[in-house]
């Protein structure tokens, strides 16, 4: 297998190609704009199509029409720009229209600031526009899981009808790690619903998130939630890293877990018995692998580089039987593996 | 008995949710007569605006999908350029063309999407029930200006065909009416035109149509259509503001 030496964000844009992308829409933001440039230069020549959009709002709708004729599509943003797309990602959602969408995390709110952040957690598993809906949420925590999961959002968002986000933050889209593309098998799906022409075959299709009779609004969002029930059986995912028999369990996901494995790995060298739980999947969140983890964890230690979302899941899948600390940096800092050991050894994991 | 006249295939025989004298049901004929004349419904893709032609991709025959407020040129946009030998238009108010969606609009102009606008202005948004659009005339009663509307306060009119006709990518800008048959004819050819535009893959084509709202406007049908021309056409003159058919360097 081929190995090369790629920043996040282009081997994220390499993969989306591999894995049969073949529109993008977006609009410049640091710091993902590696993306854009990216399929700017290398697109075209491997058959798909770039187009640089007025804004973001654009760019969103250009994805909701691109991926309405049934072919794959791809956004990407920062923060900010990812607020903007809220409006047309919840009419893709209803539409139930398949695409994807990136978000390399930058600090907020507002224009914030252009260094790495998880502030954007809540926005992207829990309010990602209007209306009763989720997103497949997709977490890497290495440039290796830029390209792996870019590639396995394209085919779920297929499977299952959906829009699916990569979360990443700006950490991972700048930095460069050797990784190797592995042989794409990607899934083709019918996909019988899409608008391209009836030709004289077939009754017209329609793709539209507009239902005025209650019932119907209804029963169309009680079938996306059947679907999402299917989803948290068999698309969960989580790293589960000296859990076993850890006595204080963390929780961290993307850029900084491999921080908080770093402690992990400290604190085991000093015979504290330390675990790290790293969701791969936000949404649907590993609810089960922290139920597992706490079999053995007495306490908890959320890691994040916000003010504390993800902390709320956590506590959630322990339903209040574990105590669960948190430790955070935000606006672009970054905690260090010393600092996350100093607080592993205040809240005392047993020795 | 010999038939001469029917409803064109690619309109839907369903009953509408338009007022009565609403001019809406005349342009919804005229485009699928130009559809059905071109022989393109099974290679032809709608785009529905949010607005009182919301519902539209029910009547529309062809495939059809619904924007979010103002974003149709932008959907259109999307679907254009991944399929680029199927005809796309969007159908829009002037709300969702001229207010919420005016970049959306500009930007697919100057683009020269090879997409066709069927833009239906009638100086309201009649579906939330008569307030002010972005091409309301100067002194016009609406909901959000019942004192009539002060370009002071509120500004001046927006006037689509020629401000998107100054843009190299428009390769049509065309007002027309559907006040009389004489005009009803003239837009038809004029949507005719847009189509065949983007067939010959000229670009960003414009059908602006003129249009009456007697519901929101408090008129009867008649009446609307008196004001319509004593007072609408005065300020949106008829006319081909951009074709690049007369331009030598195209």
């Amino acid at each position: 297998m081929e190995r090369k030496l790629m920043k996040g964000n282009e081997a994220l844009a390499e993969a989306a190609i591999r894995a049969g992308c073949k529109c993008f829409f977006g609009y410049p933001i640091t710091p993902q704009t590696e993306i854009s440039a990216y399929l700017a230069k290398n697109f075209a020549k491997a058959g798909g199509l770039f187009l640089q959009a007025e804004s973001e709002i654009a760019a969103i709708n250009m994805v909701l029409g691109a991926a309405s004729t049934g072919v794959r599509v791809m956004t990407s943003s920062s923060s900010p720009g990812i607020s903007l797309k809220s409006e047309g990602i919840s009419y893709i959602a209803g539409s139930d229209l398949p695409a994807v969408i990136i978000n390399v995390q930058r600090g907020g709110p507002g224009l914030g600031g252009i260094q790495p952040s998880q502030a954007d957690y809540w926005q992207a598993t829990k309010a990602l526009g209007h209306g009763d809906f989720q997103l497949l949420v997709y977490a890497p925590a290495s440039v290796q899981e830029m390209v792996d999961m870019v590639v396995t959002a394209f085919d779920k968002a297929d499977q299952y009808r959906m829009p699916a986000m990569i979360l990443a933050d700006g950490f991972l889209g700048q930095m460069m790690e050797p990784i190797a593309f592995p042989e794409i098998k990607s899934e083709t799906v019918e996909k019988p619903w899409a608008t391209t022409g009836h030709g004289n075959k077939r009754a017209h299709n329609i793709v539209n998130s507009l239902y005025l009779k209650p019932e119907q609004l209804e029963k169309n969002v009680f079938e996306r939630y059947e679907r999402y029930e299917k989803i948290k059986e068999t698309e969960t995912d989580a790293e589960m890293y000296l859990t076993d028999d850890a006595e204080i369990t963390l929780v961290a996901y993307g850029a900084t877990a491999r921080v908080v494995k770093s402690a992990v790995n400290m604190a085991r060298e000093q015979g504290i018995k330390a675990g790290l739980v790293r969701p791969k999947t936000l949404w649907p969140f590993p609810v089960k692998q922290i139920k597992e983890a706490a079999k053995s964890a007495e306490k908890f230690l959320v890691v994040e580089m916000s003010m504390g979302q993800m902390i709320d899941d956590v506590k959630l899948a322990l339903n209040c039987s574990k105590p669960v600390e948190f430790m955070g940096r935000t606006g672009g800092m970054i905690m260090k593996p010393a600092e996350v050991l100093e607080e592993i050894k205040k809240i005392g994991g047993k020795k | 008995m010999a038939v001469v006249f029917e409803r064109p295939k690619s309109l839907v025989d369903v009953s509408t949710h338009y007022c009565p004298g609403c001019t809406h049901g005349i342009i919804h004929r005229i485009l699928c007569e130009v559809i059905d004349e071109m022989g393109i419904e099974g290679d032809t893709i709608g785009v529905c605006p949010v607005g009182c032609s919301v519902m539209a991709y029910d009547y529309f025959g062809c495939d059809m999908i619904e924007a979010p407020h103002g974003r149709a040129p932008a959907v259109a946009t999307g679907v254009k350029r991944a399929n680029p030998d199927k005809f796309v238009f969007t159908y829009q108010g002037d709300g969702d063309l001229a207010a919420i969606g005016t970049a959306e609009t500009v930007h697919s102009a100057t683009r020269g999407e090879n997409i066709v606008i069927i833009f239906v202005n009638n100086g309201t948004y009649g579906m939330t029930g008569g307030q002010m659009a972005p091409t309301t005339l100067p002194g016009q009663v609406t909901q959000t200006t019942p004192y009539g509307r002060d370009p002071k306060i509120q500004g001046y009119p927006v006037r689509v065909c020629e401000m998107l006709s100054t843009l190299d990518g428009t390769a049509l800008a065309q007002r027309v009416s559907v006040d009389s048959v004489p005009h009803i004819r003239e837009a038809k050819k004029a949507i005719r035109k847009a189509f065949e535009n983007q067939k010959e893959k000229k670009g960003f084509s414009i059908v602006e149509v003129l249009s009456t709202c007697p519901t929101n406007w408090g008129l009867s049908p008649t009446e609307a259509i008196e004001r319509l021309r004593n007072e609408v056409m005065p300020y949106y003159p008829l006319g081909v503001y951009k074709d690049k058919e007369g331009e030598n360097n195209d």
